[in-house]
């Protein structure tokens, strides 16, 4: 067991035969991943990376059987491309495309949801099933397999996050980078439901930031439903306020969105909250033991 | 990107959102001439700078003859607005807005912004014209109506009902003037790739018109591509020239007021390490993400954009390699050192893809002032030390 994506996994690429699309799909193979086929419209027939290219999402999907699609378009026609992959039945787009529109990401996610299909990202590292399955630009090689799941709106927080767990000689089941823009697909309420269901996972690792209410909506949801133990990071104790902190959504808004309130609205449902990145690995042992 | 208050004028001028006339001015001259055109008997001079609050700071002043226009605008054009929005260093004025005085019966507050918690727009309005809306919310949020659009189905009579009666407007034609006041800003929002809309005060004449006092916007960076006459009306005087500088190498810079410099790949991580010396007893000097693809140009230019703050005493380049390898950014750091003159102590942190060939090649580089850690509580220990003028 694991979350949302497995070793059966078949994935398609949109975006498949473009710069980043080829170099990280074919990374993603290597991993394990089975990536059945991509489409690049107008290239449909070709071959690429040894799998079939088409034209559409869904003549893809009518042909691989395909249920995930990982999603390499460029951010000015990434909307169309997730509305897409909606259309034609998938059940999970990861989203890696960096500088969305937010307007068109609002569309693009109402319209997933409306079709029932989950996203991750955009604007995110993907996700990765230790030694199964990865979709997107994570390093594979970090993720020894164990038991602690992950959660976080960084990409590189999750590499430093998942190191120091395997440091302290556990390992993670499946590692979700959800992404920092202001509008995202699956979050931490979903995902930490998923590890609370999972066998597999026996602690959840969730690393936030400033900006929105995300991880506040999560201490909520963890004092309700959540038994597992959870430890958790929230990024930007010390930004400024009114400041874009690289993420889009990475702005403490006025008085709204600190890392304190979040810290404390965590600390008190019992997660074990840490002040530093660099301790993370410690507290998933301390939780554990 | 922000905008000034004239720009976002023009901009509701488009859409028919009614506004005081008005002309901008450079130089004191200008806004004489300005108030002769406009005509009338009083004017308000308004220094244009991106921050909020500039009435209380002294930008904003009523002129009732020529003479006054001059010298209001001598007096607010060349000086250094302070207000609660630009930090204690204020910011330059080099514009005003000379606009037509307004028959002021009433203030109100309009705004329209994402709510990332429902995920779509929201217009906020209130009764508390002119207030700092945060205090408002704070001391009294009974007083701000919340009004929630779907942007697939648009601005409905609803939602313009919920406005006028949640604002206590009764008369049927001033119900009627600021619903279509509203529609036209929310069509205006979408169709701009807006971020936020804020209109304080939202005053109604004596006549019972209702018309846009000040006006600020911002704009979606992502999408500015496709509004290339938004992008034309960017004020880079308004913005930092050293986050400028850095983002145009494709790094996300914004300084600090501390003592390390920071260099890191990622924005999460870069936080964090700010957050890590900040627990260990230092103070970052900046935010400094250097993004996925860091080479030995981007290091280089982050030394350089760091070392200009005079009060960096130390540097802490923390990076955690995933598909970047580290030997990679070993020899950026190397090569970054010959070109840029380092001249304080730079711990180095590097993990994640071949980590190990990037501790030999710095350890066999012999570089004066390098000092390298093995993860990044370490790292920090050793920058806060550093910075401390300890060995």
């Amino acid at each position: 067991m694991s979350i949302l994506v497995n070793k059966d996994t078949k994935v398609i690429v949109q975006g498949f035969t473009g710069g980043e699309g080829t170099f990280h799909a074919e990374q993603c193979m290597d991993y394990g991943t089975k990536i059945v086929g991509g489409v690049t419209p107008g290239k449909g027939g070709q071959t690429h990376l040894g799998q079939p290219v088409f034209n559409t999402v869904k003549e893809a999907v009518a042909a691989t059987g395909a249920t995930v699609s990982m999603v390499f378009v460029p951010p000015a026609f990434v909307a169309d491309a997730v509305m897409e992959a909606a259309a034609a039945g998938i059940e999970l787009a990861v989203i890696i495309t960096e500088g969305a529109p937010v307007r068109d990401m609002q569309a693009a996610k109402a319209c997933a949801v409306k079709n029932g299909m989950m996203t991750i990202g955009p604007n995110c590292p993907g996700i990765i099933t230790a030694d199964e399955c990865k979709i997107g630009i994570l390093p594979g090689m970090i993720f020894k397999k164990g038991r602690v799941g992950l959660i976080s709106k960084s990409g590189t927080l999750t590499y430093e996050g998942a190191n120091q767990v395997v440091k302290e000689g556990y390992g993670i089941s499946t590692a979700v980078g959800i992404g920092g823009d202001p509008i995202i697909g699956l979050s931490y309420k979903q995902l930490l439901q998923m590890f609370q269901d999972d066998a597999d996972t026996e602690a959840i690792v969730m690393i936030g930031e400033i900006g929105g209410d995300l991880e506040i909506q999560a201490a909520t949801y963890i004092k309700e439903n959540i038994t597992k133990p959870v430890v958790a990071f929230i990024a930007g104790q010390s930004a400024p306020a009114g400041k874009r902190m690289g993420h889009a959504g990475a702005i403490i808004s006025g008085s709204a969105g600190t890392a304190k309130e979040k810290m404390d609205a965590l600390s008190a449902v019992g997660v074990e909250v840490v002040v530093s990145p660099a301790e993370i690995g410690k507290a998933v042992k301390k939780v554990l033991s | 990107m922000n905008i000034h208050e004239y720009q976002a004028k023009q901009v509701f001028a488009k859409y028919g959102v009614p506004t005081p006339r008005g002309i901008i001015a450079n130089t004191p001259d200008q806004a004489v001439a300005n108030a002769g055109e406009l005509g009338g008997n009083i004017w308000v001079v308004k220094a244009q700078i991106h921050a909020g609050g500039r009435g209380l700071g002294g930008g904003v002043k009523l002129a009732k003859s020529k003479d006054e226009v001059r010298e209001l605008a001598t007096e607010i054009l060349g000086m250094t607005l302070v207000t609660h929005q630009t930090g204690p260093e204020g910011k330059l004025v080099q514009k005003v807005y000379i606009e037509e005085g307004a028959d002021i019966k009433d203030e109100l507050y309009l705004s329209v912004v994402l709510d990332r918690a429902l995920e779509m727009p929201i217009i906020m309005a209130s009764t508390e014209g002119g207030m700092d809306i945060e205090t408002v919310a704070e001391e009294t949020p009974e007083k701000i109506i919340k009004i929630a659009i779907d942007p697939a189905f648009g601005f409905q009579g609803f939602h313009g009902r919920e406005l006028v009666f949640g604002l206590g407007i009764t008369d049927k034609a001033e119900q009627k003037k600021m619903i279509q006041f509203a529609s036209k800003l929310y069509t205006l929002y979408m169709e701009n790739d807006a971020e936020m809309i804020e209109i304080n005060p939202l005053v109604k004449t004596g006549s019972g018109d209702f018309i846009a006092l000040d006006g600020k916007m911002a704009f979606d960076d992502s999408a500015l591509g496709r509004h290339p006459e938004i992008e034309d009306m960017r004020d880079i005087s308004e913005e930092d020239p050293d986050e400028r500088e850095a983002s145009q190498y494709g790094l996300s810079y914004i300084a600090l007021d501390g003592e390390i410099g920071c260099m890191v790949n990622g924005a999460g991580l870069a936080m964090g390490t700010m957050d890590t010396i900040n627990y260990m007893g230092g103070t970052p000097a900046n935010f400094l993400d250097v993004g996925g693809s860091a080479n030995a140009e981007t290091v280089a230019k982050g030394f350089e954009i760091i070392l200009k703050n005079p009060n960096v005493k130390a540097i802490f380049v923390n990076i955690f390699g995933g598909i970047v390898r580290c030997d990679r950014i070993a020899n950026g750091i190397i090569e970054a050192t010959k070109i840029t003159d380092v001249h304080v102590p730079v711990i180095v942190r590097l993990d994640g893809t071949n980590a190990p060939e990037a501790a030999e090649i710095l350890g066999n580089a012999n570089i004066a002032n390098l000092i390298v850690a093995t993860d990044l509580g370490d790292g920090a220990a050793k920058a806060v030390a550093a910075a401390k003028g300890e060995k």
